[in-house]
């Protein structure tokens, strides 16, 4: 059985009980406190390790550092659509369309920051000094809340460039390569799901998001040396814009705030996850328990006499 | 850890205590205690679902060890599993073999895998009474009991140490059983130990030195 | 018969050299297609229409001439699709890729002849397709030319056997996996494509591009090549291992 996940998400074991808030967002518009959903489930009372995993003494996966957390980035996202939507002011030549960019920018830094967290902690799984199921199960959440903000990132891109440009999609070598991200980190969640082993879906998911460092710059390089070629005339190319100071902080808020979104929501559903594992441990206890009660019977019916 | 090279008739060729394996989410062998010594032939009787199949696939190198322990031919199952695979020759339900390729290659495909001699591959081949007609012969087009021959031939020329038999009757008929059980002996009086899987419970006295009972995932030795 | 236990080096694999044993497998793979023919009677045939089927969806002879490299490398990619599977059909029929494990073959080097195999049946394929660009599509290749291809293929062709082998282990066996090998493989390939389609550009002088416009294209396939080559050989024991 694996350790506990809870302690070593670096965080401070808080003992309320309260369970953790999930939030899906899809708009910058702020955050409506949805009702508390659980996200948890209750780990059966016997197995000790599952509610050490949840790092608190009652079910979920809500830690006081998560609380904390959870709270500032619903502050900093509402602060982001303040800024964002009304204080800001329209640029120059985009008008309000530069809004959108204050989603995707963020969203595209967190998706590559998601791959990266993926890489490096299916490395540190593979690495024998610190193997650990935690660093896998990192890296399956990272991977996940990874694919939603690739497809954030791709759909407002996509609109953005619409009402600039005119174009939804640019074959540039930054559009092409998040695009192959996207699409390579759907693949290493199919994978995710093959089954097995809790170490046979570490190990082989692990390699196959090593191989995927392997290939994305190999993905960059070759569309940047192919669109190198071809004079993009008719495109800007480019989603620099003209800044002023308050458009620059509200970037950069924007990129906090959804990092703080990530953060967040790795260190929840990676819990989750080992609260799964756990899960499927203690079934296995059960189900052996179960498989050595037909081996009696069976025994006792054929011997007729009682063990 | 090299094995011992030549282990003598004292050594156990296969230690499980408390083996536990599991396919997906299901404990197939639900804690293995077992001991088999060199030169046994051992029959694992016991009805479809008991973990036979799982035991040997266990002890040729090929399953995870989930809980327990466990040593085959001297080598660790958790930490030294491809030395097990190395000296272990699994037969199961498949041949494992290449049916487009002729007797002969495929014998001399394995055995090349241990770097095994022309020599060898021929004494293999006349072991199994292949080296005749049907050397040549592609295997697709052999009778089962053929190309169980075949397997066999394979694992010979292998040089394996330790023969797990899954069902290796089944498709024979009465001849190639007897045959089948020959070539068992044979294999164990030239330094092999073997496991057998096997419905055939009229093989037990003639054939296996030792039976054992295998039930939802445990192994029994029987009372009778 | 009191034979010695075989000689395993530190892995614990037989030591039969990762070498020896690739070439004993690729020796094996292609002694089978020999035999059973099927790459020959099936997957040629399969790419031949593949390029037919592009006329019919392109209709214009100017769009088809300037496309040409990228239709013979795309239909090179499809059939690899084919190819990979086929590779691992060979094995799991008869519970082989098991017995290849049980075996203790070393996997880097069951790896590397299974990579080889495919090279070489994709080295035949590329030809053909090459071929029927001439043909179908007026394509065509002077002396500078056809260097340049060969020195294109060459990379080209082993960097996808790399990851179709890879991937192709990866997608083996188990139900419901062999589905995931486009989805698993296409991504990988496109520097691949994008790769071998500007060099072959170059090389038939289509789209008015230059034979020097190549090269470089040939550096990224050599880069990738290695790449895959070296990670493939790491990688390809933990994806197949239970």
């Amino acid at each position: 059985m694996q350790s506990p996940a809870g302690t070593e998400a670096g965080t401070e074991a808080g003992t309320d009980g309260r369970t953790g808030n999930r939030t899906t967002d899809r708009h910058t518009n702020g955050n409506e406190d949805s009702a508390h959903v659980a996200t948890t489930q209750t780990p059966p009372t016997a197995s000790g390790s599952a509610h050490r995993a949840a790092g608190s003494a009652r079910a979920g996966t809500g830690t006081r550092f998560t609380r904390v957390l959870g709270v500032l980035t619903i502050a900093a996202l509402a602060v982001l659509a303040l800024f964002a939507l009304v204080l800001s002011p329209p640029d120059v030549v985009q008008g309000e369309s530069v809004r959108i960019l204050y989603a995707h920018v963020g969203t595209v830094w967190v998706a590559y920051l998601a791959f990266i967290v993926t890489a490096v902690s299916s490395g540190a799984y593979l690495w024998k000094r610190t193997s650990s199921l935690t660093w896998d199960r990192i890296a399956g959440a990272s991977a996940e809340i990874g694919v939603l903000f690739m497809a954030i990132t791709l759909f407002t891109g996509s609109l953005w460039g619409r009402i600039t440009w005119g174009t939804f999609w640019v074959w540039d070598a930054r559009v092409t390569t998040t695009a192959f991200l996207f699409v390579t980190y759907v693949g290493y969640l199919a994978v995710r799901g093959l089954g097995g082993t809790h170490e046979q879906r570490a190990r082989r998911s692990a390699v196959v998001a090593l191989l995927a460092v392997l290939e994305i710059p190999l993905v960059h390089f070759s569309v940047r040396l192919w669109r190198s070629v071809h004079q993009d005339a008719s495109v800007a190319g480019s989603t620099d814009v003209k800044l002023d100071d308050e458009m620059l902080f509200t970037l950069l808020l924007g990129t906090v705030a959804f990092t703080m979104m990530y953060v967040w929501y790795v260190l929840h559903r990676q819990r989750v996850l080992a609260m799964e594992d756990a899960l499927d441990d203690k079934g296995l206890d059960l189900a052996l328990a179960e498989r050595r009660n037909e081996g009696l019977e069976a025994r006792d019916m054929t011997e007729g006499t009682t063990r | 850890m090299d094995p011992a090279a030549h282990p003598d008739g004292g050594v156990a060729v296969v230690e499980l205590a408390d083996a536990v394996a599991v396919l997906g989410r299901f404990p197939a062998l639900a804690g293995v205690d077992l001991t088999v010594g060199r030169g046994e032939i051992v029959l694992l009787r016991g009805p479809n679902g008991a973990g036979k199949t799982t035991l040997l696939r266990l002890c040729a190198g090929l399953l995870p060890l989930a809980r327990g322990t466990g040593t085959v031919v001297g080598c660790d199952l958790r930490t030294q599993r491809e030395a097990v695979r190395a000296r272990v020759g699994l037969l199961g339900h498949a041949n494992g073999l290449y049916g487009d390729l002729t007797v002969r290659e495929n014998v001399e495909f394995w055995g090349a895998t241990v770097g095994a001699t022309t020599h060898e591959i021929d004494a293999s081949l006349e072991r199994m009474g292949l080296a005749a007609r049907l050397a040549d012969v592609g295997v697709s087009r052999l009778s089962a009991g053929q190309k169980r021959r075949t397997a066999l031939a394979c694992l010979v020329a292998r040089r394996a140490q330790l023969w797990l038999l899954d069902e290796p009757h089944a498709g024979l008929d009465a001849a190639g059983r007897d045959e089948l059980d020959l070539t068992l002996r044979a294999a164990v009086a030239a330094g092999a130990t073997v496991m057998v899987a096997s419905h055939e419970l009229e093989r037990a006295g003639s054939l296996a030195t030792r039976i054992v009972d295998v039930v939802a995932g445990q192994v029994q030795e029987p009372s009778a | 018969m009191n034979d010695p236990s075989p000689v395993t080096g530190t892995s614990g694999h037989v030591a039969t050299g990762v070498w020896r044993t690739a070439r004993l497998i690729a020796g094996k793979d292609l002694r089978i297609e020999r035999r059973s023919r099927v790459i020959v009677n099936q997957v040629l045939p399969f790419a031949a229409l593949v390029m037919v089927l592009f006329a019919f969806a392109l209709d214009n002879d100017d769009v088809l001439l300037r496309t040409a490299p990228g239709l013979v490398w795309l239909g090179t990619i499809f059939s690899l699709l084919i190819l990979v599977q086929r590779s691992f059909a060979v094995e799991s029929a008869d519970g082989a890729l098991d017995a290849l494990r049980v075996a203790g073959v070393n996997p880097a080097g069951i790896f590397l002849g299974k990579s080889l195999a495919l090279a070489v049946q994709l080295v035949v394929l590329e030809m053909l397709l090459v071929a029927l660009a001439m043909v179908l599509y007026q394509a065509q290749l002077d002396a500078m030319g056809a260097v340049l291809l060969v020195t294109t293929i060459a990379p080209a062709t082993t960097g996808l056997a790399f990851v179709g082998t890879l991937y192709g282990g990866l997608a083996a066996g188990a139900r419901g996996r062999e589905t995931l090998l486009p989805l698993l493989l296409f991504p990988v390939v496109a520097p691949v494509l994008i790769g071998a389609t500007r060099a072959t550009e170059a090389a038939f002088g289509a789209g008015s591009a230059a034979i020097d416009e190549g090269w470089p294209w040939v550096g990224v396939l050599l880069v990738f090549s290695a790449l895959f080559g070296v990670g493939g050989t790491l990688a390809f024991g933990p994806l197949i291992e239970e």
